[in-house]
């Protein structure tokens, strides 16, 4: 049986360097779409959060436009977080090296990668932040939901309707912070963006730091001709 | 002290007059800081005697008048309540309760004049995310400023009485003005001028409050023991007040509220939330920044892709 980690379409291009495929096109698209929407999603939001960002509204054409917006965007992201989910549970499954990948986080951030034990295709910083997006995801939805008015207002008394959007601001702003932590990640390990806008990842970006994967790739011989180099 | 208009009955002015409520005299604006008004208004209130209304609904009639709303033609359910539920389009609603007084026996029909209580510390001000969607007047009058609303529906949660409603063709918020447009010009509200038996009055809060004073006396005297002001201090007081002939317990007179007040889940929302959220958000891209600083970028050496290159080799 295959390892939770190898993903349809995860394969090795031989070559100087080694390329490593790590997306399809699918996943990019869906990703990115999916973080469009979480974007637009916060930039909304943030918009009714605070009376100091109240002209973010602008941006969506209005007050009316961006309370009327906000939740039909949020349920593009919910079905495109869908098929994100769907795609990634799998290699996301916690596993034992996750506690002592865990165990090194201060080594990693200090810079010293060297002394971090060898992981899969998802070190446990990523499942982290893959689980914590599907449970935010769900709780905003839910409460979502149940304060939009305009077609749900029936759905709740007005006293758990007060409870609902406290939940969605608190939700927000977790899945703000990890969305910072996400992207902030990404541009730190450099090479990472490639793999979402590209689809693959250089053989020593998989080394340093999906080194279980690269090496569970190649023991499988999952090997594909050479394409031109990323960069 | 400016002067508001002490009474209701007054009849309406033939020459023009200019508006007495301005922006200078807001205290409070939605979402907005705003200055201290330069000036103070008498405040103002509608005193609501239940014990003098026969239910009639003329309030009704003259609001709907006044305001040029058109309510639905509903259907008869069996209740006298018509319209079912405060709308858009019904800014006050008599509500019916017929309640069996355990210590005399009696069947009581209560009727409450339903509506906006005008909360001296409004919870729909208070929830309101849209600058200058409500306002507060100094002479106490609450009011929804339509151009402005967004439509989130917040102040339904805000609101300790259950009053805005939203309206599904303009997607704004509703309620009574208190006939701010009236007030302004030295009228009283329409529900007060056309209330039959004078259950409703309108004029200064001080002198509401005498009046309020010498109708709890005369219920007293025939047997009302419990007889009451409800100018509840939870909110602040209200300028929309109730002479109840059982103080003790406001809840039978359709649920009002005992004592209502913004509920901690809406402070802790717009108070609590806010600062806690602008700190983590604020504490994660700092986060981001100094680590960035501190730390150099992660960076592939060209020993990982030699390593990587000679694991290839070795599987191929
Ligand atoms: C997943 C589906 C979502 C639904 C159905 C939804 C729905 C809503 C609704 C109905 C409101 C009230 C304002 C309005 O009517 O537009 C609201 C407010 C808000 N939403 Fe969402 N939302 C969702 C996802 C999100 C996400 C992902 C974020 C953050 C990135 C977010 C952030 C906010 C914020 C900050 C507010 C303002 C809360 C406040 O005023 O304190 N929402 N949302
Ligand atoms: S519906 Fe209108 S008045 Fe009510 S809170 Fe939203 S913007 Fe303010
Ligand atoms: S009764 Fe409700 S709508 Fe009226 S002023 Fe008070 S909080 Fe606002
Ligand atoms: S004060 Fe004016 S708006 Fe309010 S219930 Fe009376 S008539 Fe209607």
């Amino acid at each position: 049986m295959e390892p939770d980690d190898i993903e349809t379409g995860d394969a090795i291009r031989p070559g100087k360097p080694v390329v490593v495929d790590r997306y399809k096109k699918g996943a990019r698209i869906n990703h990115w779409i999916t973080a469009a929407c979480l974007i637009l999603l916060a930039l909304s939001g943030l918009a009714l959060f605070h009376p100091s960002l109240f002209f973010l509204t602008g941006l969506f054409g209005g007050g009316q436009n961006t309370r009327a917006l906000h939740p039909w965007i949020g349920v593009v992201l919910f079905f495109s977080f869908a098929g994100l989910f769907f795609r990634f549970w799998r290699a996301n499954l916690p596993k034992r090296v996750d506690a002592e990948w865990l165990a090194h986080a201060n080594d990693l951030l200090a810079g010293h990668e060297e002394k971090m034990p060898e992981v899969g295709k998802y070190n446990a910083g990523q499942k982290f932040i893959f689980w914590s997006m599907t449970t935010l995801i769900v709780i905003l939805i839910g409460t979502g939901i149940l304060i939009w008015d305009q077609y749900f207002y029936a759905w709740a008394t007005i006293p758990q309707k007060r409870v609902a959007v406290l939940a969605h601001s608190l939700a927000a702003v977790v899945i703000i912070c990890v969305w910072i932590v996400h992207v902030y990640a990404a541009i730190w390990v450099r090479g990472t963006i490639n793999a979402m806008t590209r689809g693959s990842v250089t053989g020593g970006w998989a080394w340093r730091h999906h080194r279980l994967w690269l090496k569970e790739l190649a023991e499988r011989h999952k090997f594909k001709k050479p394409t031109a180099p990323a960069e | 002290m400016e002067p508001s208009p002490h009474t209701a009955q007054s009849n309406p002015p033939v020459s023009n007059v200019v508006s007495n409520l301005s922006e200078r005299d807001l205290v409070r604006r939605s979402a907005s800081t705003i200055p201290p008004p330069a000036r103070q208004l008498e405040p103002v209130a509608k005193l609501i005697d239940v014990s003098k209304c026969i239910g009639c609904k003329a309030c009704q009639s003259a609001c709907i008048e006044w305001n040029d709303t058109s309510p639905a033609i509903e259907t008869n359910v069996g209740v006298y309540e018509n319209p079912h539920d405060l709308t858009p389009e019904m800014f006050t609603l008599m509500r019916f309760t017929e309640w069996d007084n355990p210590q005399t026996g009696n069947l009581e029909w209560l009727i409450r004049k339903d509506g906006c209580m005008h909360c001296e510390d409004p919870g729909c001000l208070k929830a309101c995310p849209a600058p200058g969607a409500i306002v507060q007047y100094s002479n106490g009058i609450v009011d929804f400023v339509h151009e402005n609303c967004i439509g989130c529906g917040y102040c339904v949660k805000g609101c300790p009485f259950d009053i805005p409603r939203i309206s599904k063709v303009d997607h704004k918020a509703y309620k009574c003005t208190l006939c701010s447009d009236r007030v302004a010009v030295g009228q009283g509200p329409a529900c007060a001028k056309a209330c039959p038996t004078h259950a409703i009055s309108f004029g200064t809060k001080e002198d509401m409050n005498k009046l309020a004073d010498s109708r709890i006396k005369d219920l007293k005297s025939r047997g009302y023991d419990n007889a009451g002001l409800y100018d509840p201090q939870g909110v602040g007081g209200t300028h929309v007040m109730y002479v109840l002939h059982h103080n003790d317990q406001p809840e039978i007179y359709a649920n009002l509220p005992r004592d209502p007040r913004i509920s901690p889940v809406v402070n802790a929302w717009k108070g609590m939330a806010k600062y806690v959220g602008f700190a983590a958000m604020g504490l994660a891209a700092a986060a981001g920044i100094l680590h960035s600083a501190f730390v150099g970028p992660n960076r592939v050496t060209r020993e990982d892709e030699e390593k990587a290159e000679n694991l290839v080799k070795d599987n191929a």
